[in-house]
């Protein structure tokens, strides 16, 4: 176990390193930054001034080096739209797009899961029919579009949501569940399938010969097996809607780090793009990361090998 | 002594796509307290199926039925869950075919004895702990209050099946099915779990049906044995009896595969009765065997009615056959 932990641990920094390469280069890629700094109007002259002020002239290395350093400290310098120090910005933002993401990611588990064992015990039934419904729809239909149609009805025709805004709980109701149905498909069809699965097992056959009902049989020795592989891909998913909430949080107008993040590209703020999709990466690499741990933790298999 | 199980006419059908198979054809037996009841028959004659259908576990798309299902009183067939799930590990046990996939992944040993207990009987954590403990000891495991703590995959086929087997007797049953509970391990551990089963079998008094595709080992367990073939009970009765005196061809093609010291040599194949089984799906009229019976003769083509030798034990065959003066003139 301590082997793989290292092993998993060494390959997410490795996708760390290069993914902050990429965020840095992002600076370069985008055009000439003291030009766009310095802005429409500035002559050559200004421009080579920003340049030097801002170490733009100094080789790559060194400035990646600066960069990363100074990001490890927390420090991604300043944003050029509101002059206020990134990581304080981001931070904020942060915390709106986290809760979201809980929600999110709980909404689809708690949809997915129990209709995903339904399905799998009575498999062609109604609520398998209905649940592959559910799932190809929510594979088909585009998060923005969801969105609007979500904001049409319950904002519009029934004026029961706000349509926008991050003030209270009643912001998150649409948001989550556009993202949580994102999440849900690939939940559900991994349970019903592993659901499936376990439920042809010898030890389930087992279970019921000592005499376990019905419920203890299908929760206790089936799902816990079926579970595993989808604790895994909910904690890949996790990380990944931290980072994809952006075309939601902007439907919404909910602020949160994807808002910002769309703002900021509109804005060519580069400082916050980059730390953003150093962050939002992150995420991603944390929560794939955790979710090898969790993988090897819940199979006794793999953790006393 | 009193019955603890009686069963007549089970039978039990899968519906497939090419028509129904009758995999299980209307058999009868009983088993009595402390009485090792052997089942033997060759692969596909429906053995597992027969213990499942006592189980109330059969899969899914079969359908049993039944004249008589008896246990101690309970009908088997009315029994509404609850009291089936009350019976299933509390008075009936099973010990499966396959030890390697029959204990659960994801807890330990332990957990799964405990549970076995726990089910049935308001008793605390400690206690079942202890009866676990004691089981898995009296199985023959050592080092068992580390073992509780260990995962399936950290044991050996031969440790997973004793574990099965302590955990079927967690409940002290009055009846342990056990379904060739030694044919998925080494040679060498075979003989010591039949001889445990056996041995805890007398102790505790239970009835026992063993099934098993050696004949040795009925020989040596078994009070009374009953020939399966294509899901029809060919013979059943006392064990002195269907050994000494074999009424049906297809009893004496087994005997007469029992290996003999010295005349079979190490490895070579066990003589089998050359033939196949006649398919069961949709009826089988006449004597299933017909097809491999040295001695059929146009007559059981017709039903073949089961026939009781004067010693008592049923049979199933045309011929009322004398090991004494064979009537063919070969066997
Ligand atoms: N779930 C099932 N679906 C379809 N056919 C089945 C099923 N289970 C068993 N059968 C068939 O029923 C017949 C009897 O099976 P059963 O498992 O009872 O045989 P068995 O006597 O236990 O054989 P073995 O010695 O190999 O364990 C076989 O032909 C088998 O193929
Ligand atoms: S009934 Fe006929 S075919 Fe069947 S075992 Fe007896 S002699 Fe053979
Ligand atoms: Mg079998």
């Amino acid at each position: 176990m301590l082997v793989y932990t290292l092993k998993r641990l060494g390959l997410a920094l490795l996708v760390t390193l290069a993914v902050s390469m990429l965020s840095f280069a992002l600076l370069y890629l985008s055009g000439d930054p003291a030009a766009a700094i310095a802005g429409e109007t500035a002559n050559a002259e200004d421009i080579e001034a920003v340049r030097i002020y801002y170490g733009f002239d100094r080789p790559w290395v060194v400035q990646y080096g600066e960069w990363m350093f100074n990001a490890i400290r927390g420090d991604f310098g300043t944003s050029y739209y509101f002059k206020l120090p990134v990581s304080q910005l981001v931070a904020e933002r942060l915390s709106v797009t986290m809760l979201l993401g809980v929600c999110g990611i709980s909404f689809a588990l708690l949809t997915a899961v129990p209709l995903g064992v339904a399905a799998a015990v009575r498999p062609n039934s109604i609520i398998d029919r209905i649940a592959l419904f559910l799932s190809v729809m929510g594979q088909a239909m585009p998060s923005f579009w969801f969105g609007l149609v979500l904001i049409v009805l319950f904002s519009i025709k029934l004026r029961i949501l706000p349509p926008s805004g991050s003030d209270n709980w009643q912001n998150f109701v649409m948001p989550t569940i556009v993202l949580g149905y994102y999440a849900m498909p690939a939940i559900m069809r991994l349970t019903r399938a592993g659901m499936l699965d376990v439920l042809g097992a010898d030890y389930v056959r087992t279970a019921r010969a000592k005499g376990a009902g019905e419920f203890r049989v299908m929760f206790k020795h089936a799902l816990r097996n079926a579970i595993i592989p989808v604790v895994s891909l909910a904690a890949v998913q996790m990380g990944f809607m931290l980072g994809g909430s952006i075309v939601v949080e902007s439907i919404f107008a909910l602020h949160g780090a994807g808002y910002l993040a769309w703002e900021s590209i509109g804005r060519n703020d580069l400082p916050t793009v980059q730390a953003l999709i150093l962050v939002f990466s992150m995420f991603y690499i944390v929560f794939t990361f955790l979710s090898d741990l969790l993988n090897a933790w819940l199979d006794p298999r793999m953790r006393v090998g | 002594m009193e019955n603890i199980l009686s069963v007549r006419g089970l039978t039990v059908d899968i519906p497939l796509a090419a028509g129904t198979l009758h995999a299980v054809r209307g058999i009868d037996f009983d088993v009595k307290r402390g009485e090792t009841l052997c089942v033997v028959g060759e692969s596909g004659s429906g053995k597992s199926l027969t213990s499942l259908a006592i189980m109330g576990l059969l899969p899914k798309q079969a359908q049993r039925s039944a004249q008589v299902l008896d246990f101690e009183g309970v009908d088997l067939q009315t029994a509404s869950n609850r009291d089936m799930r009350k019976l299933r590990g509390n008075r009936i046990s099973m010990i499966f075919q396959e030890p390697m996939t029959s204990l659960n992944p994801a807890y330990t040993i332990g957990d799964q004895l405990m549970e076995a207990l726990l089910l049935h009987r308001k008793v605390p954590k400690p206690v079942a702990r202890d009866r676990a403990i004691e089981l898995l000891e009296k199985v023959g495991i050592t080092a068992a209050a580390n073992r509780m703590k260990q995962y399936p995959h950290q044991l050996s086929g031969g440790l997973r099946q004793r574990v099965m087997i302590a955990m079927a007797l967690m409940g002290e049953p009055d009846l342990i099915i056990a379904d060739e509970p030694t044919t998925a391990l080494d040679v060498t551990i075979q003989a010591q779990i039949l001889r445990l089963l056996k041995d805890l079998q007398r102790e505790l008094n239970m009835a026992m049906i063993l099934i098993t595709h050696d004949l040795g080992v009925v020989a040596r367990v078994a009070d009374k044995v009953a020939i399966m073939y294509a899901g029809e009970m060919v013979e059943a009765g006392s064990a002195a009896e269907v050994f000494t005196a074999p009424k049906h061809p297809y009893t004496r093609g087994l005997l007469n595969c029992i290996p003999v010291p010295g005349k079979t040599a190490v490895g070579e194949h066990l003589g089998s009765i050359p033939g196949i089984v006649p398919s069961l799906i949709d009826d089988v009229d006449g004597c299933a065997f017909r097809s491999r019976c040295d001695e059929a003769t146009a007559q059981c083509a017709s039903d073949i009615p089961a026939r009781i030798s004067p010693a008592g034990h049923l049979y199933r065959c045309v011929h009322d056959y004398d090991m004494n003066q064979p009537k063919s003139g070969k066997a």
